[in-house]
């Protein structure tokens, strides 16, 4: 009755921290070509990230939540995805998003605080990095129901922090997800805080991936700085999703190595000697090792990338305070036309179409 | 399924029938799930059950449960998924069963629905009507009767839209459907089995715009939802006393049609508004300053408010005192300054 729904007790793994293959049933290692891919991704999403957290540091960003450390869980599941998948990531999966194809300087966008969403999901399949937790859940459950309900092949992969995971909508979607049979991928991944706040102070469940039985989900629980077993782990799962075997739930046990956001300060709640620990698991080093790599392979590929992003960043875009009234609805109501020509001080005569508004040029409103 | 858009065609319902509002709703699901195959409806019981108040009755029989199907039970749910939905190219229509039981997904309907379009700069827009069976008058017990409205007019992005009649019900509804926005759907349940005999057609009023139900000299009284009668009757009443109100249904709660409701308080001078739900930071608070600010050369006497009292909803064999009737409202329009007879 349960069979296949619990995770095992040790977190999947195909290559140990030392570099060396891991002795292993569950999944077989990804083909020399896809691992040097997961490779070279990491390298490019960890300068991206140093990039990024300078340029905050010099003021260029409103705020930025990093994701050093956990390039092998965003790399995995981004490169896991097919062409038609949809993936719906948060504020913290920056490294996923620019893995999956988005112009870096449109990550940034939000931010910089330019816009809110600075690429066009429907093109990448990507939706906004979501900020309020776990709502993101429901919105990939819609999405793959929707695609089943159409015969599309698409599969939704979702990524949610452990802290996300104590959400009522979490709740909520595993459960939808399980009840329509939707094929989604909840990625949870597992950095050990939500903010200051420990990973057992938010759940008395001997895992994340324990979470998944009692919605009737099978769930697997990887080493989230093994990016060949996240990569296998969550093609698996969305191989599985699209045949029609319903949602899979996947707890990639990680961990965060800077503090929440710029604005953060990680030593108020975690000791250098844990920080020091996961260093010693780094992800990069792991795979490179693995490969035989020296580890500067694609070092001048990825400084090429963070003098890009250090290029454009220089230059101050200016949202024009008229954006502000787009987009609301799909056309402006005529009570918004009043008020954006009140705001900005519009003459109401150089306006067509505009009615109702004073001979003196201001929206009556 | 193709992706195509469906002009929305009423001829399916044009005859002039003798129908309730849930019944004519339930006729706008039928038509608009026919007309254009994106449209889906789920919810809690909406499918073999037909709904606690029937509106979705017969639907899953004939659309299958691939357009029309009971979801779990789980407000955040419903909405979040049918916003993923929406992304994925379908038009979901959602019930939430009862007004104080869509509070869960406040925050889907606030921070997503709401937002994703504009956060998206037009990219992803979000067409879901949320169906919301709201307001008192039926002797219900607590968590069954809120008038929410405010909680979504105050949020842009959303359209809010309450119906009054079964015609307009009919006509909303179907436009709410065909809207690219999303629509937060106003259902007063106490008129769901209001008769009227009345064609069932889209044509008509838009979606953003108030009506005059009722033309009147005198006195302008804005109601909208479950009011509408309630504002009517007063009318009917106030003529005895010898006052003449024309009767403006909003319809539109947000966007607010200003240049209906002013051309007609320009008009008459005066103006009384009505909601059930609590006075203070209501709906009514919003449009008398709308009026004050733009009509104030033409009033000839403050905006007054009648609404309901500024306490948690209360128990069946009290709500008499907290809901407006006729009675309150004509109190109000004698208060409003006559110096010389009304329509002298
Ligand atoms: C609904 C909601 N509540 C609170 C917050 C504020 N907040 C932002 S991130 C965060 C911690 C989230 O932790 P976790 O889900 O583990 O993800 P991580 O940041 O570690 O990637 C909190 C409390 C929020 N964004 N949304």
């Amino acid at each position: 009755m349960t069979e296949g729904l619990l995770p095992t007790d040790e977190p999947i793994q195909l290559i140990d921290p030392a570099g060396s293959r891991t002795v292993t049933t569950t999944f077989d290692l990804p083909d020399r070509e896809t691992l040097t891919a997961l490779y070279r991704a990491m390298v490019s999403g960890r300068r991206f990230d140093a990039q990024v957290t300078a340029l905050t540091r010099q003021g260029r960003l409103a705020v930025y939540p990093s994701s050093r450390g956990q390039e092998a869980c965003q790399t995995g599941t981004a490169l896991a995805l097919r062409p038609q998948d949809w993936l719906f990531p948060t504020y913290r999966d920056s490294v996923a998003v620019v893995t999956r194809g988005i112009d870096p300087m449109d990550v940034l966008v939000s931010f910089r605080g330019d816009w809110h969403c600075g690429y066009d999901p429907r093109q990448h399949r990507t939706a906004p990095q979501c900020t309020p937790l776990a709502t993101n859940t429901l919105h990939a459950v819609g999405l793959a129901h929707a695609a089943r309900l159409k015969n599309e092949d698409t599969v939704a992969v979702v990524l949610l922090g452990d802290g996300a995971t104590s959400e009522g909508d979490t709740h909520e979607a595993l459960n939808f997800a399980a009840v329509w049979k939707a094929p989604v991928v909840f990625v949870v991944q597992n950095n050990g805080y939500a903010i200051s706040v420990p990973l057992h102070r938010q759940t008395a469940a001997p895992s994340l991936a324990h979470k998944g039985i009692g919605y009737g989900i099978r769930s697997f629980r990887v080493d989230g700085n093994d990016a060949a077993a996240v990569y296998a782990t969550v093609s698996a799962a969305v191989s599985a999703a699209a045949a029609g075997a319903g949602p899979v739930l996947i707890e990639a046990v990680t961990y965060r190595m800077e503090a929440h956001t710029n604005a953060d300060d990680a030593t108020r709640y975690r000791q250098d000697d844990e920080v020091a620990h996961w260093l010693e698991r780094d992800p990069l080093r792991r795979l490179a090792t693995f490969l035989g790599l020296k580890g500067s392979e694609f070092d001048d590929e990825a400084e090429l990338l963070a003098a890009d992003v250090r290029t454009r960043a220089g230059t101050d875009a200016s949202p024009s305070p008229e954006s502000l009234f787009e987009h609301v609805y799909a056309e402006r109501p005529v009570m918004l036309e009043r008020q954006m020509v009140d705001a900005l001080d519009l003459p109401a005569g150089g306006r067509s179409g505009v009615e109702g508004l004073e001979e003196d040029g201001r929206g009556t409103r | 399924m193709s992706t195509v858009a469906q002009p929305v065609t009423a001829t399916e319902s044009s005859a002039r029938q003798s129908v309730t509002l849930a019944g004519a709703l339930n006729r706008a699901l039928g038509d608009a799930l026919e007309a254009d195959e994106r449209v889906v409806v789920f919810g809690e019981d909406v499918g073999p059950l037909g709904g606690v108040f029937r509106v979705t009755d017969g639907l899953a029989a004939r659309f299958g449960e691939s357009r029309v199907w009971d979801s779990p039970l789980a407000e955040s749910g419903i909405v979040g998924t049918a916003i993923g939905m929406a992304m994925n190219g379908l038009r979901p229509v959602v019930e939430m069963q009862f007004d104080a039981f869509a509070y869960p997904a406040f925050e889907q309907i606030t921070s997503h629905l709401a937002k994703m379009r504009n956060r998206t700069s037009g990219r992803v827009g979000l067409p879901v009507v949320v169906r919301i069976p709201y307001g008192g008058g039926i002797g219900g017990v607590e968590h069954h009767c809120d008038s929410s409205e405010v909680y979504y007019t105050h949020t842009a992005g959303l359209r809010v839209v309450t119906c009054a009649t079964p015609a307009d019900g009919y006509r909303l509804l179907r436009q709410a459907i065909d809207s690219p926005d999303p629509v937060i759907f106003l259902e007063p349940k106490r008129r769901y089995w209001s008769k009227e005999t009345a064609e069932l057609t889209v044509d008509g009023p838009a979606l953003h715009e108030a009506r005059v139900v009722r033309p009147g000299r005198d006195v302008t009284v804005i109601a909208y939802g479950g009011m509408l009668a309630t504002a009517l009757e007063a009318a009917e009443m106030g003529r005895a006393e010898g006052y003449d109100l024309e009767v403006v249904d909003l319809r539109s709660l947000n966007p607010f049609d200003d240049d209906t409701v002013t051309a007609s308080v320009r008009r008459t001078g005066r103006a009384v508004v009505v909601h059930e739900a609590a006075g203070f930071c209501g709906y009514g608070a919003e449009v008398a300053a709308r009026l004050t600010e733009q009509c104030f050369h033409h009033l000839a006497a403050p905006i007054l408010r009648v609404t309901g009292l500024d306490i948690p909803y209360p128990p069946p064999k009290l709500e008499a005192h907290h809901l407006p009737n006729a009675d309150r409202i004509l109190d109000a329009v004698a208060r409003l300054q006559w110096e010389d007879e009304p329509g002298a």
